[in-house]
């Protein structure tokens, strides 16, 4: 594999910029745009389109659909054509933070971007004739994690939307005035991985281009009580941990609060080395579930503590794996909150 | 030496079950009531003499609403048996147990669901927030590894009893080729005259390898219910008493719930050996006396570590004891005769016990004609159950 460039230091010294200069709408919000909207998005509430149904709710008037936030500031197709076809090029559009931090994540190799998440918190709903501003900042650039889509950074940047009445805006407006003294409406959260795709699904390009543009369906979450966060906690600092008697020194899995041997309640933990056999093994076809590839091989490892884990097996077909084959821990890092341990094979003897 | 006091006083003397569909087109409790009502009918007991009732902590019918749609007025005694399937013969041991202490004269005992067009058990749990309690965070070790199913929690174990023993696929295909060759001379299958060969056992798709679609029990709506009472009440109805000569329950060292991984080998089911001892001690009896087996094959490959637990035949040699015919009609051992959850229907295992009711009566569409005794299990690789149910001698 080869070396990746490493700008963790240029990307962190770029949090906390102004992702570029305040952007004003090109339009006030107007009946027409809400109208295509709702029906776009098939929204019947009539507080979006009658005046009346909006007085009813105690409204002044019509109020513009919230959700529908970002879409009086987007720059429209064309603008985005020709920033992708530049930074595809090497010619970044421009030299904003985003432009420098986008060109630093490519230069790294994280080429693609999945949206995450999107979170969107409201001061008061938009009206006819509020004109929309928004100033963007680059809130957090992630460490660089292995995740199932590919190995990348998470982007979260923070858009504060403000607005004026349309009236006072003139022919030739500076975008930063009028941010300054607009009237807060609305905060959103905007995260996106940029990743390098995963080695599988660049063989596969339609199903990239398919990951692309989906978010990641999420694994099942564990449910955590105090007996056994210990393991996934662990797992988020890739140890594998394995709970031991504090008494008896007795190495149990599953976790339990006390020990069936010397009864003790008190108990630490051990990380474990990572290398184990197969004990035995299963290759899931059916049903298949978002947030898993299939076939898909578990093991049931024994690890050479001697207690035994179930994980996913990497980097093998389920047609290749065998009862005691040797494997090591690794970890994947599939979202924010989810981070397990799965085994490779490993060459006999090695380390 | 294990004698329960209750074995051999008490008998069931009730059976009652809807049709085993893929679609009731009605609510569960409407079928749980239907299989009470048939099983109070077919015993000739009267609902209001109902004293008892139980059932599984999965089933979602209460027995107040069955108590109030029959005229069941009083109750007594009632009882919910945890573990899945595990429950079945639970469910006659507790009624045996509240019958031979006085505690209620007759106790109904039911199971019903619509497991295929209601809440599929293998539909695998998804991205559900599950609450943090230690039921749940039991999962926490396979469901974010994707190991979501039963039958996914079963292959894991099988895969090492394959590996250990040198059975093969063919061998978990022979149980299901018995199965469904007994239900298709069974018109309440829902595989009624549709037996299987072992080329369409080979050839049918992977759900989890070492497991085949055919080594998996169906998914079925219906309601199965089983009328408990003394042996001495039973003399005095119409059908001939299905004696509860031993009904026992069992968890087994290192236990847990569908996921035994941890034990020394997982070549084994410890919690049908305690069962196994427990009845076998407490009848007086010994495999040799079975002349049937009703045996839990949710999946197949549990029907092999059943028959070397009950003591059938050695570890290991459950495949020799399959391939020699035994567990087919006219065999040693012939096994589910109505044919099991993978061939009649998948009622949690209380259809099971209803074919151990009619074998002892001499009703079974496919009888063993001369038998004495047989054996009934309930769902393996969880904490669980069984009967020994006789004639009355």
């Amino acid at each position: 594999m080869t070396e990746r460039p490493d700008h963790t230091a240029e990307l962190e010294n770029l949090v906390g910029s102004a992702a570029g200069p305040p952007q004003l709408a090109p339009h006030a919000v107007n009946e027409a745009m809400i109208r295509h909207w709702v029906e776009a998005m098939g929204d019947t509430n009539a507080a979006y389109v009658s005046n009346e149904a909006a007085q009813a709710l105690g409204l002044a008037g019509v109020i513009a659909p919230p959700t529908m936030l970002q879409a009086w500031i987007m720059r429209g197709l064309r603008a985005t054509v020709e920033v992708e076809a530049a930074r595809a090029s090497g010619r970044p559009a421009g030299d904003t933070a985003t432009d420098r931090m986008m060109t630093l994540l490519d230069d790294e190799g994280f080429t693609s971007v999945v949206a995450t998440n999107c979170d969107q918190s409201y001061a008061r709903p938009l009206v006819l004739g509020d004109r929309v501003v928004v100033s963007s900042v680059i809130e957090a650039v992630s460490s660089v994690k292995k995740t199932g889509l590919g190995t990348g950074r998470f982007i979260t940047t923070r858009l504060d939307f403000a607005a004026v009445s349309a009236q006072t805006v003139g022919s030739d407006p500076d975008p930063t005035e009028i941010f300054g003294r607009g009237e807060p409406v609305a905060t959103m959260r905007f995260r996106i991985l940029k990743f390098a795709p995963a080695a599988v699904a660049q063989h596969k390009g339609a199903q990239t281009l398919v990951a692309e543009s989906i978010p990641p369906a999420l694994r099942p979450r564990p449910a955590i009580t105090q007996d056994i966060a210990y393991f996934f906690e662990g797992a988020r600092q890739h140890k594998l941990l394995i709970q031991r008697c504090a008494a008896c020194g007795t190495l149990r899995h599953p976790p339990l609060p006390a020990c069936g041997l010397c009864r003790s309640f008190a108990w630490d933990t051990i990380e474990a080395s990572g290398r184990g056999e197969v004990f035995s093994f299963v290759v899931v076809h059916h049903p298949q579930v978002p947030g898993f590839e299939y076939p898909l091989p578990i093991g049931l490892i024994e690890l050479e503590e001697g207690t035994r884990i179930v994980a996913d097996l990497i980097g093998v077909e389920g047609s290749e794996v065998r009862v005691g084959m040797p494997v090591m821990v690794e970890f994947i890092e599939y979202d924010e909150e989810l981070t397990l341990p799965a085994f490779r094979p490993r060459p006999e003897g090695a380390t | 030496m294990t004698t329960h006091s209750f074995a051999g006083t008490v008998a069931i003397t009730g059976i009652g079950a809807t049709e085993f569909s893929k679609a009731s087109g009605r609510s569960e409790l409407h079928l749980a009531t239907e299989a009470v009502d048939l099983a109070l009918r077919d015993a000739g007991i009267e609902p209001a003499e109902v004293e008892g009732m139980v059932t599984y902590s999965t089933d979602t019918n209460p027995d107040i609403d069955i108590a109030r749609s029959l005229g069941i007025g009083e109750l007594k005694f009632f009882s919910r048996i945890h573990y899945g399937g595990g429950a079945a013969g639970g469910t006659i041991q507790q009624a045996a147990l509240a019958v031979a202490h006085g505690v209620a004269d007759v106790v109904v005992c039911y199971r019903a669901f619509n497991e295929r067009s209601g809440f599929r058990f293998g539909a695998g749990i998804q991205d559900r927030p599950p609450v943090a309690n230690a039921e749940n965070a039991h999962f926490a070790f396979y469901a974010p590894f994707g190991l979501l199913t039963p039958a996914q929690w079963v292959a894991m174990a099988a895969a090492r009893y394959l590996h250990m023993s040198g059975a093969t696929s063919e061998d978990l295909g022979r149980v299901s080729v018995a199965d469904r060759r007994h239900a298709a001379t069974n018109p309440k299958a829902w595989f009624y005259d549709k037996p299987i060969t072992l080329a369409d056992h080979q050839s049918s798709r992977w759900i989890v390898e070492p497991l085949h679609l055919l080594d998996c029990c169906q998914e079925t709506d219906g309601g199965q219910a089983l009328v408990v009472t003394s042996l001495e009440r039973a003399r005095d109805l119409e059908n001939p008493p299905a004696v509860v000569r031993a009904a026992a329950q069992g968890s087994g060292a290192n236990q847990d719930m569908m996921t035994s991984y941890y034990r020394d080998d997982l070549c084994g089911l410890p919690e049908m050996t305690v069962v196994a001892r427990q009845l076998f001690e407490t009848a007086g009896l010994s495999p040799d006396d079975m002349q049937a087996a009703i045996l839990y094959d949710h999946f197949t490959p549990y029907v092999l570590y059943q028959l070397e637990e009950l003591g059938f035949c050695r570890r290991g040699e459950a495949k020799d004891f399959i391939a020699d015919g035994n567990i087919e009609l006219g065999g040693r051992l012939p096994i589910n005769t109505h044919g099991g959850q993978l061939g009649e229907g998948y009622l949690h295992g209380m259809n099971g016990i209803a074919e151990g009711v009619r074998l002892v009566r001499g009703t079974s569409v496919n009888q063993v004609h001369g038998l004495e005794h047989v054996v009934v299990t309930a769902g393996t690789g969880v904490p669980t159950s069984g009967l020994i149910l006789g004639v009355d001698r």
